[in-house]
């Protein structure tokens, strides 16, 4: 197995993780009420539990799975569900949430649960321990943790990779994670390695958090084998693809997952959820959020009650600076743009970057000049420049045989872009005609 | 309170520093001191011939150009480059012609920056070749004062121009024409007849340096170019050692201006990198083979505008191989 060989391409925007990286992590205060969408994950949204008016303590189910790709919702805090209605999302739409009323003098202390000792435990146990707890990827795109522990028995998996990469510019929730909770990482590490039965895992941290590194090295225990790799800093080398190729050398076939290659990728932030959930028996009701950027007064590395307002966690940073432009859930690369305080943090809301208008400021837009300087940033190597003069005349037919499928939207060919062409923007969209085309035909 | 307005617009939310106006402008920086070699061995008159050409440009951008267009410094580099490729004598109402059809039919007329096909200086500068076959081969000598005219500059459009400046015949035809060979070392300074700009070979190599450093034009066209040229003519020296040797290839004529400022130019050189080292050895082969046994002692002109025409059908062939996939784009197994 090849350790550490790369990736072609990608850009190195400036990383800015100063604002944060040595923050330590502190615990927000419960707000007043928390708001809980049942889509919060990649799959079918959980199944709603309560109705209005009912008492729930924190740690309580009000949501269920709603089959294998999907994974419930839990309470995060002890109130009163005030109703279940429509509620602004992260993703701009409007979803079916339930609101819960805070108790304010509650000690917010679970009721005692029963720890799963996991030793014992058969993958399978595991598995269902893990996908009762909700756990999803805390990495952004939230997918459902415990199908990832589940691969089909064709799948000859053999390496567990922890992406500790984090190359978002502004975030560091996996940065500080790994830095002040190393072991609960390579305990989470270890049930993973023992459900998936692999005997391998490596743990891919790019150089920018020396610390992080040498917390992990420094932890890592005797009857494991675990490798800390320092990785070369470059976007997007946290995209599950890059970094399994940055480590083994391999290439995932376009298309297929991971597995096909032996491969499990699973973000650092969410390694050490599994591990609390059989540390704590609690399951993931809170996580980490970095809330950062020139517009935020304080910027910090929280622990926040899942469904908290965005509201309620800017004011508890100190609230927002004077020219504030953009409030982004996720990175500055991929990120998406909120418009309303009002909007909950979820499960995959990896940090809240909040920008003002010296990195919001355009230069205006040139015609394309064929500079190549797209082809050389795409991480897939993918054509940028014939795929956007395509889109600009809506050929998306064509787009699809030029490749469009195996554009994952990182923006890299859009940082680059001297032109400030939206290329990225104009493959969202691209996507988006394609699926309606396909609906339509269906 | 009320909230504060965000702004809605999609990721990437940062964006690299380099912008399109700035590379254009620095091309145009890295210019300035072959202008001021020009001037230096060719006097008032490259000056003139210069501004000429970029007067005609510039012009014809302002008027029949999108608004604002000129900002973005292309037609400035258009009409400092034909300037360049043209001979000090020149009468300046034909650079300025030149300028303006380089810009209106070279560019503008595909609909403006990024649309073209051929580069736009060299094609100003092959329709003076048509038009004044004469006055575009008539070659002043280097030296002589500052101040003093290398050719009738202010003659009259369509009258026939008077003048006794010295001239003399370039490197290149006298090697076709009377086998005479230049030293290379004249040749690598710039001390010897030719088009403004072409002759100072250690400047244009040291503003391609720059350019090629700040990623402003893609190195392997030029490479791909010079090791062609060195490795033909070297072959056909071996055989017959009556041809030119590489170095002397090199170094005359527009082959380093050719090579480090057209050929580079992103609009009609291929996007993708493997198709550069086409690109560049295909205007290399052309070059040899045009200066070797064409009827015109000069060929870099006409090998970088055919490789022009060649750019779609290259950037076709040499798509990248996408990750995951191979080559024929299927999925890899």
């Amino acid at each position: 197995m090849i350790l550490r060989s790369g990736f072609r391409h990608g850009v190195h925007p400036a990383d800015s993780k100063h604002l944060t990286e040595h923050v330590p992590i502190r615990r927000m205060g419960f707000p007043a009420e928390v708001v809980l969408p049942l889509r919060q994950h990649a799959g079918k949204p959980a199944r709603l539990l309560v109705a209005r008016g009912d008492k729930v303590e924190r740690g309580d189910k009000i949501a269920a799975a709603d089959g294998f790709v999907s994974a419930p919702v839990h309470a995060s805090a002890t109130g009163t569900v005030a109703g279940v209605e429509l509620w602004p999302h992260p993703d701009g739409s409007m979803a079916e949430v339930v609101r819960i009323t805070v108790e304010r003098y509650s000690p917010q202390i679970p009721r005692p649960r029963l720890v799963p000792r996991w030793e014992g435990l058969s993958p399978q146990q595991v598995v269902g321990a893990v996908q009762d707890a909700g756990v999803v990827g805390l990495g952004g795109a939230a997918f459902p943790t415990h199908v990832k522990l589940s691969p089909p028995p064709e799948a000859d998996v053999e390496l567990l990779i922890v992406n500790g990469a984090e190359c978002e510019p502004y975030l560091t929730t996996d940065h500080r994670t790994m830095t002040e909770y190393p072991e609960r990482v390579h305990f989470g590490t270890r049930i993973m390695m023992q459900c998936l039965g692999v005997d391998r895992a490596v743990i891919g941290v790019e150089k920018n958090k020396p610390d992080a590194i040498d917390a992990l090295t420094e932890t890592i225990p005797d009857d494991l084998d675990v490798t800390v790799l320092p990785l070369t800093v470059k976007y997007p080398q946290g995209a599950e693809k890059m970094l399994i190729k940055a480590i083994t050398g391999r290439e995932v076939p376009s298309g297929k997952l991971p597995m096909h290659v032996g491969v499990i990728v699973q973000n650092a932030g969410s390694v050490a959820t599994i591990a609390e959930v059989f540390e704590t028996g609690l399951p993931l009701v809170e996580r980490i959020v970095t809330v950062t950027g020139p517009g935020v007064k304080r910027p910090s590395n929280l622990i926040v009650p899942v469904g908290s307002k965005l509201r309620d966690v800017l004011d508890f940073c100190g609230g927002l600076a004077e020219d504030v432009t953009e409030v982004l859930f996720g990175g500055p690369m991929m990120g998406a743009p909120q418009t309303d305080l009002e909007v909950p943090i979820i499960k995959g809301t990896t940090g809240v970057v909040v920008l003002t208008r010296a990195e919001t400021e355009r230069h205006p837009t040139y015609p394309c000049i064929h500079c190549g300087r797209c082809l050389d940033a795409c991480p897939v190597f993918l054509n940028p420049q014939l795929l956007g003069s395509l889109a600009q005349v809506g050929r998306y037919e064509e787009m699809e045989a030029t490749h469009l499928a195996d554009c994952m939207l990182c923006g890299a060919c859009s940082y680059v872009c001297p032109s400030n062409i939206p290329l990225s923007q104009m493959f969202a969209l691209g996507k988006a005609a394609l699926r309606k085309i396909a609906t339509q035909a269906a | 309170m009320s909230d504060p307005h965000f702004e809605l617009t999609a990721s990437p939310h940062l964006k690299g520093g380099d912008t399109t106006r700035r590379i254009m402008w620095s091309v145009v920086g890295s210019l300035v001191p072959i202008v001021a070699a020009a001037a230096y061995f060719f006097g008032v008159s490259a000056l003139l011939v210069i501004a000429a050409a970029t007067v005609g440009a510039v012009l014809t951008e302002r008027v029949f150009g999108s608004a604002g267009s000129l900002g973005d410094g292309s037609a400035a580099i258009t009409g400092v480059l034909l300037g360049l490729c043209l001979p000090a004598g020149m009468p300046m109402w034909m650079a300025f012609l030149g300028g303006a059809f380089g810009i209106g039919f070279g560019k503008l007329i595909f609909g403006g920056l990024g649309q073209n096909v051929f580069n736009p200086a060299l094609l100003g500068r092959a329709f003076l070749q048509a038009a004044f076959p004469t006055a575009i081969t008539t070659w002043p000598a280097v030296g002589g004062s500052f101040t003093e005219l290398r050719g009738d500059n202010f003659a009259l459009p369509l009258m026939r121009s008077a003048s006794d400046a010295v001239t003399e015949a370039t490197p290149l035809g006298l090697m076709k024409f009377e086998a005479t060979s230049t030293p290379v070392g004249d040749l690598f300074m710039g001390n010897t007849a030719g088009s403004v700009g072409e002759t100072a070979a250690l400047l244009i190599l040291l503003g391609g340096g720059y350019l090629a450093i700040k990623q402003y034009l893609d190195w392997r066209i030029p490479v791909a170019i010079f090791v062609t040229v060195t490795g033909l003519s070297g072959i056909l020296a071996a055989i017959d050692p009556s041809y030119p040797g590489p170095l002397f290839m090199l170094f005359s004529g527009g082959l380093m201006l050719g090579a480090i400022y057209m050929a580079t130019d992103p609009v009609t050189s291929p996007v993708t990198r493997r198709g550069a080292w086409v690109f560049g050895a295909g205007i290399g082969a052309l070059v040899v083979v045009i200066r070797v046994w064409g009827g015109l002692p000069e060929g870099v002109m006409y090998a970088i505008l055919l490789m022009n025409a060649m750019v779609p059908f290259i950037n076709q062939a040499t798509q990248p191989r996408v990750f995951g996939k191979s080559g024929d784009g299927m999925v890899a197994a």
